[in-house]
């Protein structure tokens, strides 16, 4: 193919830096959202009459309750209100940002601007800084008059720490709604379809305001600043969905919210089948599912892999030194008292007696409730809960060293015989219940993200049935037969 | 200035696949500067998906696609900057004015203040819209949104145009002007692909035109080349002053006809460049004085509609 030997255009272009292509998003979505009245109308209002009927209430509040010789009440009530003339405003920006997101979508003006040499970061970015502007300059405007009225016909101010502490719990569930309305927004191609599914967000909202709320009348102010690390915490998982899903693939790639249930079984079915994503049915039959779909699974989950075991290193490692700072009196622990009844007698927690159907099912129990708290928490509840059990053991084995015993020695005899069996189960359970729940938080070059979690799903399901069950079955198998005679081997089983 | 073979679109074995649907499956082609290729096929056909993969919106599942030289996956930003799409719909800033709103797009596109205003003078003035550069959008007709929209796409002179019904919204004097201005863009050496269902238009204005369905070119070439793949060979038509008679019988043994009245016979020439000249010259012998010779014109659209009704795998 010839080169491309001049440029014909009679117009100079330059290449705009990031910032400049954000801002020129910003004041278009500005310009827009300060001509639409339908945005003006309850901002203004919401700006300057409510703070003025919240201050005439806390007035009219704080008269009523001095009656009673109760001014805590009123005096609670004021940093309350507040918060609350903070965040109606506030709330506008999730309906900016629906606006801005699927109402651009809908009205089909998303496409030219997906056309230009924008990026999608910039695209993103422009459009949140534009939903947020003005929520935000409306609630803090509306947290200014009600204090000035306050301070005008009571003469009261808030302590300054409280008064930040409010910012920042208003900036922050700006944040969360407009992130959250961008997750929303990319599920959605019309306003109508967003606007009902914006109940996921307004109701925890609402939730965490009367949570909020709890906090204030208890002066507990110190926790509302762990409500504004909650907030940071779920802003940068939305953001970072954000970023995966507002890009022109996803975009463009979903036309339509109706439910295709034969569509997404069909999909998950050839998944199931085939060892790539894309392929046929490939090696389906008992060699070929751990010669090829097995590596494949695990080459898949090899980062959560990682993760779990980089993180029950860390934890095991932190354990056992903090156990080895304690010791126990001597002759509590004498492992010559051992005797077969020792272990039959193991009936704690969740566990009814000490047989393997027993045993494999509570560990099976563990590694579904992988999967089910991971859904919910992005995977990061799989992470705790496989530390859950095996930092303690770690503790303990830091303890007995301290107390004169081989640690070395104790968890080769305890733990080894069938946690070799056990560990590598849990950990791949664990390992694809974190993918899947960080699946909605990634995008492969060749997946979308939804066609990523249906993947990450279904390795779930096809590993815990080839993989985790198994090795499960022969590590319950081990540890009711096997790990007592070699506890007993070792320390010797006195009766 | 580019050489004369220059390529200014070129897609190799291109496939775009959304979960289970193949949208586009091994879609080639190729326009060089100052080709205008016509896109057809029925709604769904995959052409909005083969546009925005060669403007570098979406990334290919498969194949490659170079846009003016550059890779429409790894330069996909490059190529938007330097490719204009016009989407099947306006997709306008209602709230806007005109100037408003091609001010936005030409500071997207990098141009400077004085290039934007001089480019939207020009262009506003060249659409006949200069009188409604400070109008609300909201208030523009349907054409005259279409009108904008190009002129949006056109606003930073781009090498390579990609447009989606450019003129469907609009009336006849509006859809002149487009035809014009394409027309001179061509001239320029830009490479222009056009999706339309209009198939005067195609014709019109295409040197070359590729029709999709269900994802895949099913057929291709000249408007000429195709009617003759697809139609059969030319049909001719000669009009006598005279009634036939004697002469009759030997026309067809001369040619082949495809039928014939008092004063007029219709036949098929593979070659009509010696068939025609050589039926002149034998006429005149026979003092039979012709008043007209032609080709019986026939229509894209006889091609459009055979090929989609065919059968898939039966393309030509």
């Amino acid at each position: 193919m010839a080169a491309i030997t001049a440029k014909r255009s009679t117009v100079q272009a330059t290449r705009i830096s990031w910032f400049s292509g954000m801002g020129m998003i910003v004041r278009r979505e500005l310009r827009d959202t300060f001509r639409d009245w339908r945005m003006i109308t309850p901002i203004v209002l919401l700006t300057l009459f409510f703070p003025v009927l919240m201050t005439w209430t806390a007035g009219v509040a704080q008269t009523f309750v001095d009656r009673f010789g109760t001014p805590l009440i009123a005096e609670r009530l004021i940093p309350f209100l507040m918060l609350i003339v903070g965040f109606f405003p506030m709330s506008f920006s999730l309906v900016i940002a629906l606006e801005a997101f699927v109402g651009e979508r809908e009205r089909k003006s998303l496409e030219p601007l997906l056309s230009t040499p924008l990026t999608d970061g910039q695209l993103y970015v422009g459009k949140m800084i534009a939903s947020l502007v003005p929520a935000l300059m409306a609630a803090f405007l509306g947290i200014g008059v009600y204090l000035t009225g306050l301070f005008v016909f009571r003469g009261y101010l808030p302590p300054p720490i409280l008064l930040i502490q409010v910012l920042a719990l208003t900036t922050m569930e700006g944040v969360v709604m407009v992130s959250g309305a961008v997750v929303v927004s990319t599920h959605a191609t019309s306003v109508r379809a967003a606007n009902l599914l914006a109940s996921f967000i307004i109701i925890p909202m609402a939730l965490l305001v009367q949570v909020e709320a709890i906090l204030l009348f208890q002066a507990i102010y110190d926790a509302m600043w762990g409500i504004v690390l909650v907030l940071i915490v779920v802003a940068l998982i939305l953001i970072r969905m954000g970023v995966q899903l507002f890009n022109r693939e996803e975009l463009l790639g979903r036309e339509i919210d109706s439910i295709n249930l034969r569509g997404v079984f069909r999909r998950a079915g050839q998944y199931f089948v085939a060892v790539e994503p894309g392929e046929a049915r490939t090696h389906f039959n008992p060699i070929g599912l751990y010669r090829y779909h097995v590596p494949a699974m695990l080459r898949r989950t090899k980062n959560a892999i990682l993760t779990i075991m980089v993180a029950l290193v860390v934890a095991s490692v932190v354990a056992w030194v903090w156990g080895s700072q304690f010791s126990l009196p001597p002759g509590t622990l004498n492992f010559s008292n051992l005797n077969s009844d020792s272990f039959n007698n193991v009936t704690v927690g969740l566990l009814p007696s000490f047989s393997w159907p027993a045993v494999w099912w509570n560990n099976i129990r563990a590694v579904l409730l992988y999967f089910v708290t991971g859904l919910f928490s992005f995977g990061s509840i799989a992470v705790v809960l496989i530390i859950v059990p095996i930092a303690p053991a770690a503790f303990v084995a830091g303890l007995i060293g301290n107390t004169g015993f081989n640690p070395i020695v104790f968890l080769a005899a305890f733990i080894l015989p069938h946690g070799i069996f056990e560990l590598p189960a849990v950990i791949i359970g664990a390992a694809a219940a974190l993918r899947l729940g960080a699946a909605l938080l990634q995008r492969s070059s060749t997946l979308s993200v939804g066609e990523g979690w249906w993947l990450a799903l279904v390795d779930f399901v096809k590993l815990l049935i080839f993989v985790v069950i198994p090795l499960l079955l022969i590590a319950a198998i081990f540890e009711v037969h096997v790990t007592p005679r070699i506890v007993c081997a070792v320390y010797g089983c006195g009766g | 200035m580019p050489q004369v073979d220059d390529v200014m679109i070129e897609a190799e074995r291109l496939s775009k696949t959304f979960g289970n649907f193949v949208a586009v499956r091994d879609v080639s082609l190729r326009v060089k500067a100052g080709g205008v290729l016509a896109l057809l096929g029925p709604n769904g056909a995959g052409k909005t998906t083969t546009v925005r993969m060669l403007s570098g919106i979406l990334v290919p599942t498969s194949g490659r696609a170079r846009i003016a030289g550059l890779d429409v996956v790894k330069d996909s930003a490059a190529i938007r900057s330097r490719v204009g799409v016009l989407s099947e719909l306006p997709g306008l800033y209602l709230r806007s004015t005109a100037r408003e709103y091609l001010d936005f797009f030409g500071s997207v596109y990098g141009l400077s203040k004085a290039d934007r205003q001089a480019r939207i003078t020009e262009l506003m003035t060249r659409f006949e819209m200069s009188e409604v550069l400070d109008r609300r959008l909201s208030e523009f007709s349907k054409g005259m949104k279409q009108k904008l929209a190009l002129i949006r796409t056109m606003l930073h002179d781009p090498e390579v145009l990609l447009l989606d019904e450019p003129t469907s919204a609009m009336d006849p004097q509006s859809a002149r002007l487009v035809h014009d201005t394409l027309l001179q863009l061509r001239d320029q050496r830009r490479g222009i692909i056009l999706c339309t269902h209009n198939l005067v238009e195609a014709e019109m204005m295409a040197d070359h035109i590729a029709i999709i369905r269900r994802g895949q070119i099913v057929a291709e070439g000249s408007p000429a080349e195709l009617k003759a793949q697809l139609l059969g060979k030319p049909l001719m038509e000669v009009r006598f002053t005279q009634p036939l008679n004697g002469t009759l019988h030997a026309l067809h043994e001369r040619l082949e006809v495809e039928s014939h009245g008092e004063t007029w016979m219709r036949y098929w020439s593979s070659d009509p460049v010696s068939d025609n000249p050589r039926l002149l010259h034998w006429l005149s012998e026979q003092k039979v004085d012709v008043v007209t010779l032609s080709e019986v014109p026939r229509s894209l659209e006889e091609v459009y509609l055979r090929v989609v009704e065919q059968p898939i795998g039966q393309g030509s």
